[in-house]
């Protein structure tokens, strides 16, 4: 017969799990809604999650205020981890989300829109990453990864195009052997130390000196391919220019940025232990891998034809730019990390939502996507706004300063350097000067072209006020970020410093 | 307003760029005129208001941008920088006084503009952070304004000047986070403060062994840094960007990049690599000094192959930036003042020489020599200021070029007699090219139909010349306003170069001009 176990509640500690369940109660409440009055306006559902979010945004800020008092907070038999870094990237996914949701307001009619299910499915979608992030046991972050993929394969097939149908089903092949791959790796984790936790797990490696080396190496050539595909590293980044091109340019924006903070996260977690304990074979394997990703993608990105292409593969620069961080491994350089991250999102909500509001319903005849470059061609003459700002978003992206992403770019390379990796910090900024050509080629079209016939009738033909209101947030951002990024130094660099990283 | 003059300077532009949209389309050129005039008065009084006997930082300010990470909104100017920023006011102005584009007349004046910004913002900035920002800056609108009004080739030639200098900024910039890498292990603080920067003596291994490479840190950021300038000078043999620039660019693209852009590079040399490397710039002094001679000749030879006028300019323009890093490289006060002093003329004798070439491309719509000739017969003003700039150009005496390239020369005269020498008969066999192109365009009979009716310079074009004339006859006769000025800061700068020498030949190469020794305090980098 089994023992009686007496549990307080007040040990279980729920409030950790306060964050994520406001995100799903607001799912479910968007569903019942849907139930009661079926046929409602988007615009209703969009505010509903717009109101969740904040709530949940304002949970983790309290969050933060207790994680600076009294450290970190756990919950559930330590099943919830609430660290400075858990807290950080929930912040930069919730208000990540909270920027991008609003993009569902357009003036052209989507097909996706009309579902309330499409908002629930986002929340969940939300609450997923949250669980992923704020935890160090490796089964609760395959639960959340797995209801957040979930719930974003069928985000995407709801974009009613036939490409959007073969995005999802690539995305969820792939994010399938992906999470296999992550199964396997935790099992050989499990087999020798016993633990699920990855502190645990570290611990006893510790004790043992590596003795199991040749498994842990085993263990961790399985969790490089499944991190691999979710932060689409190269050679495992074969998805994602054909997803981004597949999905809609709101929730391609939305997946450059959201999915792999919380991506990094659980790789900082898992793999920094072991770069620390100076594991040489782990090092190398992420140094090409981060060198690679950061100099083929751009390679790949100077040939694409679509501007949304070509975003696509910077994305996967970008995301090796800062896999960097994780590779370095000091408070500096994870520090810089988050800060790009933040910065990125900026400026990537910026440009996305700009081929967003330019979005057509129908191709021309001979158009062979949806936002080729010679759409764009003389904009400045016909939308000289519109063209200064997509010219600042690419400017941003490029590192020119003083815009958004030059002062990431300057903290990860200055923690490079200072980390001893001067060569890193050499083929990271000159990998700067060869993303410059592409996005240069989008401004040379813009601002250097004639503009041809037919395009210009859909420049911001899907735009509203909240749209251009996004726009203009993000602008706002990309041009005054130097004066933010003070701030965010020092609350990141607090947070990071006190979980440990 | 007086202790914020620098910050009115730099942004006051850029403000002016942003009402200028809603400025008419016909009256936005005497808006940019007035803009760019306030502006240049302004300059002129931040030169009222020098105090040139002062051979350090006038007019500070400091702003904390990221103090978690040293950066500053530091300014400052001092001799050196203060003519530049004078030069680039001055060129603005004449520039959108004599501006002859009429398509899209107000997206090209609001561009130039937000360049002004950026140009005084370099040479004003003292903080490293902000002087890359605005260097980089630069680039952008100068992109715009080679792409948008350039030539047939104008994308090919403004993306290859981009990305040209944007790779070499880059390496520079992986420099700059190194040196205040090098400023925090010495002190425990981030800073990208230049000022703070000359305090530190960065290390150097005199004798060769097995750890020179590595630890050697001073050779390793001099060239890091010296990508970076000598992409922007542009240095032989990283000089390929800059034809094809000006060949494509419109008039008021060449003469702002002639006249302050290329400046960037050599006040760099002069700013950064000199008083922070003084035993790496002495290593370098020769190879640089070669390169440099090279340069003179090289494109001296180019340039009178060439058969377009602009190009041969625009060859010139190269040629004469090597004498600037020839002087700057002599690492002594007359070295350095003469080539700071040549960069001012070399300013205002190539800004005046493609002023002078857009001229007659906006007669004819040809820039080949072929099809001119006779000229001085049609055009005799024209051909008059033409013949002053190019005497200026080939550096007659009582005119600018002469005093900066005597300077110059008479400064690496003490480093290397045979140097020096070859240098001077390249400066002066370089006349060659410069008089034949003026033979064949200016004299002879007139044998082109086309040549026969052209009209001589009108009012908008002499408005820009005659200013350019006054002033390079002027400072050639008397240079000592500018000069003293510039004097005094350099020998600062000098005084600095040799207090931190390590190696003895650094020592013995660099004068010591105080007598006495260790008048500003050194810190210990390990």
């Amino acid at each position: 017969m089994l023992e009686p176990v007496n549990i307080s509640l007040a040990s279980l500690n729920i409030a950790t799990l306060a964050p994520m369940l406001i995100a799903i109660v607001g799912a479910l409440s968007i569903l019942v809604i849907d139930m009661l009055k079926g046929g409602l306006n988007k615009s209703l559902y969009v505010m509903i999650s717009l109101l969740f979010l904040l709530l949940d945004l304002g949970a983790l800020v309290d969050f933060g205020g207790v994680f600076l008092k009294n450290g970190t907070i756990l919950g559930f038999f330590d099943v919830m981890l609430m660290d400075g870094i858990a807290i950080l990237s929930q912040i930069i996914i919730v208000a990540g989300s909270m920027l991008f949701i609003p993009l569902a307001l357009t003036s052209k009619r989507f097909h996706e829109y009309d579902y309330p299910e499409y908002f629930a499915l986002f929340l969940f979608m939300i609450a997923g990453f949250q669980f992923m992030v704020a935890t160090d046991n490796l089964i609760m972050i395959f639960v959340g990864l797995e209801t957040a993929s979930l719930a974003l394969y069928t985000l995407i097939a709801l974009h009613n195009r036939s490409k959007s149908f073969e995005a999802a089903v690539k995305y969820f092949t792939m994010g399938a052997l992906a999470a296999g791959f992550y199964a396997f790796g935790s099992m050989i984790l499990y087999a020798i130390s016993g633990s699920v936790e990855i502190n645990q797990i570290a611990n006893v490696m510790a004790e043992d000196h590596y003795s199991n080396i040749g498994y842990v190496l085993l263990s961790m050539a399985f969790m490089i391919a499944a991190f691999g595909f979710k932060l689409s590293m190269v050679p495992f980044h074969t998805w994602t220019p054909d997803v981004y091109e597949g999905s809609s340019a709101a929730l391609a924006g939305y997946m450059s940025i959201v999915p792999k903070i919380a991506a990094f996260v659980v790789a900082m977690r898992l793999f920094e232990f072991l770069v620390h304990s100076g594991v040489a074979w782990l090092q190398v394997i992420l140094y090409i891998g981060v060198v690679v990703t950061m100099t083929a993608s751009n390679i790949w990105a100077l040939v694409q034809s679509d501007v949304k292409r070509m975003l696509a593969y910077s994305s996967i620069s970008h995301a090796g730019f800062v896999m960097a961080a994780i590779l370095i491994g000091t408070t500096q350089s994870n520090t810089g990390l988050f800060l790009y991250w933040a910065l990125f999102s900026f400026t990537n909500l910026g440009a996305f939502t700009m081929l967003w509001v330019n979005r057509q319903k129908n191709l021309l005849p001979g158009q062979s996507s949806d936002h080729p470059y010679e759409k764009f061609s003389g904009m400045v003459k016909t939308m000289p706004m519109a063209a200064v700002m997509m010219a600042l978003f690419m400017l941003s992206l490029a590192g020119i300063p003083p815009f958004a992403l030059f002062w990431g770019k300057l903290y990860m390379i200055g923690s490079a350097v200072s980390a001893g990796y001067t060569v890193l910090a050499l083929i990271m900024a000159l990998n700067s000067a060869i993303a410059g050509y592409y996005y240069l080629k989008l401004i040379v079209f813009m601002f250097m072209k004639e503009p041809m016939v037919g395009y210009n009738q859909f420049y911001f033909m899907n735009a509203s006020l909240s749209l251009k209101t996004i726009i203009g947030i993000a602008a706002v951002g990309t041009i005054f970020a130097v004066f933010a990024v003070n701030p965010l130094l020092k609350v990141i660099t607090l947070f990071v410093y006190n979980s440990g990283y | 307003m007086i202790d914020h003059i620098l910050t009115l300077l730099i942004f006051f532009p850029a403000l002016a760029a942003m009402l200028g949209f809603v400025v008419t389309k016909d009256s936005m050129r005497a808006y940019g005129i007035a803009v760019a005039f306030i502006e240049f008065a302004l300059s002129l009084c931040l030169w009222y208001a020098y105090d040139p006997m002062v051979s350090g930082m006038q007019f500070m300010e400091s702003m904390p941008l990221i103090p978690q990470f040293g950066v500053n909104y530091l300014l400052g100017v001092d001799g050196i920088s203060l003519f530049i920023i004078i030069l680039s006011t001055f060129f603005t102005l004449i520039g959108i006084a004599s501006l002859t584009e009429t398509r899209r007349i107000k997206d090209l004046i609001i561009t130039l503009l937000f360049l002004e910004m950026t140009m005084v913002g370099v040479f004003a900035a003292l903080d490293a952070i902000v002087f890359y920002v605005f260097w980089e800056l630069s680039l952008v609108p100068m992109l715009y304004i080679i792409g948008a009004w350039g030539g047939p080739l104008r994308i090919y030639a403004s993306i290859k000047f981009f990305l040209y200098t944007f790779t070499g900024s880059l390496i520079m910039l992986v420099g700059m986070l190194f040196m205040a890498y090098l400023y925090f292990q010495a002190t425990g603080m981030w800073s990208f403060s230049i000022l703070e920067w000359y305090r530190v003596m960065v290390p150097y291994a005199n004798e060769f062994n097995e750890v020179w490479w590595m630890g050697n840190y001073q050779i390793w950021l001099f060239l890091a840094f010296f990508i970076g300038f000598a992409i922007k000078v542009p240095m032989f043999p990283f000089h390929t960007w800059l034809p094809y620039a000006h060949g494509q660019a419109p008039t008021i693209g060449s003469v702002i990049l002639a006249a302050i852009l290329l400046k960037m590079g050599t006040y760099a040399f002069v700013r950064f690599s000199l008083p922070l490397f003084p035993d790496a710039s002495v290593l370098f002094m020769f190879p640089i000094a070669i390169i440099a001679i090279i340069m003179i000749i090289y494109t001296a030879m180019v340039a009178y192959a060439q058969e377009d006028i602009k190009q041969v300019v625009a060859y010139s323009s190269v040629s004469h930036m090597g004498v600037i890093i020839l002087g700057t490289f002599a690492l002594n006060v007359e070295g350095v003042s003469g080539s700071v002093f040549l960069m001012l003329a070399h300013g205002v004798v190539s800004g005046a020489l493609f002023l002078l070439v857009g001229v007659i491309y906006d007669r004819r719509h040809t820039k080949l020599m072929s099809e001119f000739g006779g000229l001085a017969s049609v055009m005799p003003r024209y051909a008059t200021i033409f013949g002053i700039m190019m005497m200026a150009s080939v550096g007659l005496p009582l005119t600018i070029n002469f005093v900066g390239e005597f300077l110059s020369l008479l400064g690496f005269y003490q480093q290397s007699h045979a140097l020096t020498l070859t240098a001077g008969v390249a400066i002066i066999v370089g006349a060659i090219y410069m008089l034949t192109a003026y033979k064949k365009a200016f004299f002879g009979p007139v044998t082109n139909e086309a040549n026969k009716n052209l009209k001589d310079l009108n009012k908008t074009e002499l408005v820009g010349l005659i200013p350019l004339t006054i002033v390079a006859i002027w400072l050639g006769v008397y240079p000592k306003p500018v000069l003293e000025p510039i004097n005094n800061s350099v020998e600062g700068v000098i005084q600095l170069m040799h207090d931190k020498a390590q190696s003895p030949e650094a020592k013995a190469r660099i004068p010591d001009l105080s007598g006495n020794e260790g008048t500003i305090s050194m810190q210990e980098a390990h």
